[in-house]
């Protein structure tokens, strides 16, 4: 049975590889998979290059049109919903309107028609403009009610926590089910501009860089492919975590805590910008998420000193393992991960 | 304008009450007014004053987003007088002018003009009245509205946080009001909107009995015309609205300065509170600025179509059934705070709402010219391209309902355009078509159709290159207030900005065309417009007696839609 599994498990971890819609078990498995053979001692003390971001992927394009491409499920359905019924109402009407306002200049302008007519009432067709609208909106408000109640699906028992801060002017990230770490994440300054954030490198300066603007020292690292509960808050004034390649917007109010389903579908880096006013640098501070499989997750998790590995015990266990025995250790762990967020998805 | 005191001598009609015409003199009859028309006539100059500083502010804001970085805000921190400003305080800058430019914009331009001008000007001619039942109470409105205004520009120059000026957008949402701007200019902004919210209050209550009392013999409720209507309904959200407002921005005030913790969490006071109410008044704002323009859009789209208003009734409780829904979908300006899900599918569901009779509105001004004789008069075309503006404006605004959707665009610049294609390219056309509508009235001097037409191609080609893109830029994800952006977002914004400069132009041609009228303008007949205008203004001499309908008309069963 265990070989078995593991037989499978090297399925996923290859679809997981090839940027597929990973699950949770297959990306946990993954864990166990690399960290085994995997240098144990990194694995035990964490270990963690940043990605580099993939152009036009979780970021704005050059001159773009629309909604970024979404790497949510989330996000899909609110992409159809804008694709397939917003914006062909949208523009269907507006065409319309101005369809008719060219026909009546055409066909009712003085030269055409020197004698207007005195029709002031046509109750049939007042009743058909009243009613068709609201026609058009009954199958609008359908699907958009639909997409409210998916958002607000609350996470999955046992999904992973993760908590965003809002500051004036940088995001902490809290890893409440990982030891309660916590990463600090400032904008990179701009070369050529005035320093936004002392003591920070420029934007450019790690072959990791993403855009400018948009990039931070430390990126919020989150598992690809599981539900994980995104709560919001602030510590001054209100700020808002928006990331748009996600579908993701929710503001941090102090004394409040909001709370979202976070589900990214493939990993990668996907930037966004606080999305509330909130003071003088409301412009510079981005929001850079990092989407990682499983292992490597884990792996960035232990960099952090106090980091362990959620939704285990182990969190001692991991941060007592002696070197020599970091291996099993890791297989160990890696298979009771599997095992735990198998339970859960099943 | 000021100028019209000159030609009312010659114009006095033959009412026999040329007795009654004289005029006070230049300060008791400017700055002690009693008389609608002229406070009709300060309240525009003051909004276009009030609208040259906040469209500046706007211009100050493209030339920073013309490309990424930021070039221009250290000078303007030192033009408002802050001496060697840090980086802090240059970006502050940039907080204070989208304040200003909204409260300015909001505030102190098309709600003086729409409703303090175009509605004190007009509404008692149209119901044939002599004036409006509150003089006095008319001229405090109009001074504490120009109280505010000064207190919103001193705000500028005092410390409000990070730097000199308020600098919470105009929607002054706490902690950032509160706890996030210490000095006096958050101060400053909230009795600016104290003074000038008193103003409107006052102004809504001179409406409301003017229109409900003061109404010519004859003239029903069902026969007055669409813009007299649409003031009321204003009248009546302002009544209910500001209140609120006021009392929202109050607690800011103690919050502020008394220790009270209203929108404090850490005393039991919650942030999102104050912004229900705040959208509690914000919501019926929006429509305070845009309904007097339907009834503006209206009133031309009849005259130069030579008809009368198509479904006059539906028009009319199309507006008091905006007004009524305006007050009941005030937290989709919210959806982003964490709302319960039951709440935000009310909202979205409320939201939509709204779209019919704006549907209705916007279907009967095009029934009105199916079958009619269009004269392209400036004003008509000015209303023409407001249908269809607003009408863009008005499909974005189906699109925000959507708080499923919300989530990708609230805060960005999809909100920014969508607003602007309402108000910038919605109220504000329909402002331009009054303006034009009724300017030889109120001047007695025609103005040039030649350069009132390309007055309204450049901007219209300027507005839409300013605001179309936004919608490509918020659907990308750049988020509103911000002075500087990533590269990808350069493209649109160098074409806003470019957009900014032809609009800039177009009202340079505006005022040549005002200079033109009072210099070489032709004197204007009473009605000027032709067989189409019927309303009761075109019975009086252009500009109309100091003291008009003394013996008040009589309305026949003919009716004058």
């Amino acid at each position: 049975m265990k070989s078995g599994r593991f037989a499978s498990c090297v399925g996923h971890v290859a679809k997981a590889l090839g940027l597929s819609l990973a699950i949770a078990a297959a990306s946990a498995a993954a864990w166990a998979q690399e960290a085994a053979p995997a240098a144990a001692p990194a694995a035990a003390a964490g270990s963690y290059t940043p990605m580099k971001p993939t152009p036009g992927i979780g970021m704005p394009v050059d001159g773009g049109l629309g909604i970024q491409t979404q790497f949510s499920k989330i996000g899909e359905y609110g992409l159809w919903m804008h694709d397939v019924i917003l914006m062909p109402v949208m523009v269907i009407i507006s065409v319309f309107v101005l369809a008719l306002l060219l026909w009546v200049i055409v066909r009712y302008n003085k030269r055409a028609n020197p004698v207007a007519s005195k029709t002031s009432h046509n109750t049939l067709i007042e009743v058909v403009w009243t009613l068709l609208p609201v026609l058009i909106l009954v199958g609008i408000a359908i699907p958009s009610i639909d997409l409210i109640a998916k958002q607000y699906k609350p996470a999955p028992k046992g999904a992973l926590t993760i908590k965003a801060t809002g500051n004036q002017w940088f995001w902490t990230y809290s890893y409440p089910d990982n030891g309660d770490f916590e990463v600090v994440s400032n904008m990179l300054n701009l070369p050529g501009q005035p320093v936004v954030n002392n003591g920070v490198r420029d934007v450019g300066s790690k072959p990791w860089d993403g855009p400018s603007h948009l990039e931070v020292d430390n990126r919020m690292v989150v598992p690809v492919g599981e539900p994980i509960r995104l709560l919001v808050t602030a510590a001054d004034v209100i700020h808002s975590f928006a990331v748009p390649s996600l579908w993701m917007k929710l503001d941090g109010v102090p004394g409040r805590i909001n709370e979202k389903v976070l589900l990214v579908e493939k990993p990668g880096v996907y930037y966004g910008q606080c999305s509330e006013l909130c003071g003088a640098k409301h412009g510079y501070m981005p929001i850079a998420l990092e989407a990682l499989p499983r292992d490597k997750f884990n792996a960035w998790v232990l960099t952090h000193p106090g980091g362990a590995i959620d939704g285990q015990k182990p969190a001692a266990q991991a941060a007592a393992a002696p070197a020599a025995e970091a291996a099993p250790v890791g297989e160990a762990t890696g298979e009771g991960q599997g095992d735990a967020t198998a339970a859960a998805a099943e | 304008m000021a100028t019209t005191a000159d030609h009312f001598q010659g114009h006095v009609d033959d009412h026999g009450h040329a007795d009654h015409d004289h005029k006070p003199a230049f300060f008791a009859r400017w700055f002690m007014s009693t008389n609608h028309k002229d406070i009709g006539t300060m309240y525009l100059i003051f909004a276009i004053f009030a609208g040259i500083i906040g469209g500046a502010f706007s211009g100050m804001m493209r030339i920073e987003l013309a490309e990424p970085g930021i070039q221009y805000l250290d000078t303007f921190a030192k033009w408002f007088g802050a001496v060697n400003p840090d980086f802090n305080s240059s970006l502050h800058v940039w907080n204070v002018l989208i304040t200003a430019h909204g409260l300015i914009m909001v505030f102190f331009m098309v709600m003086p003009a729409i409703i303090g001008g175009f509605g004190n000007w007009f509404v008692p001619l149209m119901i044939g009245a002599p004036d409006m039942a509150f003089p006095r109470m008319n001229n405090i409105s109009f001074w504490l509205t120009v109280a505010g205004f000064c207190s919103l520009l001193c705000s500028a120059f005092v410390p409000g946080g990070t730097g000199l000026g308020a600098g919470t957008g105009w929607t002054v949402y706490a902690p950032l009001s509160t706890t996030g701007s210490p000095g006096p200019a958050v101060d400053f902004g909230i009795f600016a909107l104290h003074l000038s919210g008193a103003g409107s209050i006052m102004g809504a209550i001179n409406f409301i009995t003017t229109i409900f009392n003061m109404r010519a013999p004859g003239m029903t409720m069902h026969k007055m015309p669409l813009f007299v209507w649409s003031v009321l309904v204003t009248a009546f959200l302002l009544l209910l609205s500001l209140p609120v407002l006021a009392a929202a921005i109050t607690m800011l005030l103690t919050d502020r300065n008394f220790g009270t913790t209203f929108f404090d969490p850490s005393g039991g006071g919650d942030p999102v509170l104050y912004q229900h109410l705040f959208w509690f008044f914000g919501h019926p704002e929006v429509y305070i600025m845009i309904l007097p323009g339907f009834g503006i859009v209206s009133q031309i789209i009849s005259t130069f179509s030579k008809k009368p208003v198509f479904g006059y009734l539906g028009m009319a409780y199309a507006m008091v059934a905006i007004g009524v829904v305006g007050f009941i979908v005030w937290a989709h300006h919210m959806y982003a705070t964490g709302m319960s899900v039951n709440t935000k599918m009310y909202f979205t569901a409320a939201t939509m709402v709204i779209a019919v009779p704006t549907g209705v509105k916007i279907f009967s001004w095009i029934a009105t010219m199916w079958g009619g004789s269009i004269e392209f008069k400036s004003p008509m075309v000015w209303a023409i391209g407001f249908i269809f503006l607003f009408t863009v404006g008005g499909v974005t605004g189906v699109y925000l309902a959507n708080g499923g959707i919300d989530d990708v665009v609230h805060d960005t610049y999809f909100v920014v355009a969508h607003f602007h294609y309402v108000l910038s390219l919605g109220a504000v056309t329909a402002l331009f078509a009054g303006f034009y509508y009724w300017f030889p009235k109120m001047s007695g001097r025609m103005h040039s159709e030649l350069l009132a037409h390309i007055h309204f191609w450049i901007f219209f080609v300027g507005v839409n290159m300013i605001f179309f893109p936004m919608h490509f830029l918020g659907l990308q994800g750049m988020p509103r207030r911000y002075p500087d952006y990533a590269e990808a977002y350069a493209h649109w914004n160098k074409v806003a900005t470019d957009g900014y400069m032809v609009m800039a132009f177009s009202l340079v041609i505006w005022f040549i065309n005002i200079i033109y009228a009072y210099t070489a303008g032709k004197k204007a007949e009473a009605n000027y417009w032709g067989e189409g205008a019927t309303t009761l203004e075109w019975t009086l001499s252009s500009p109309p007696p100091f003291h008009q309908f003394e013996t008040l008309p009589v309305i026949e069963d003919a009716g004058h839609h």
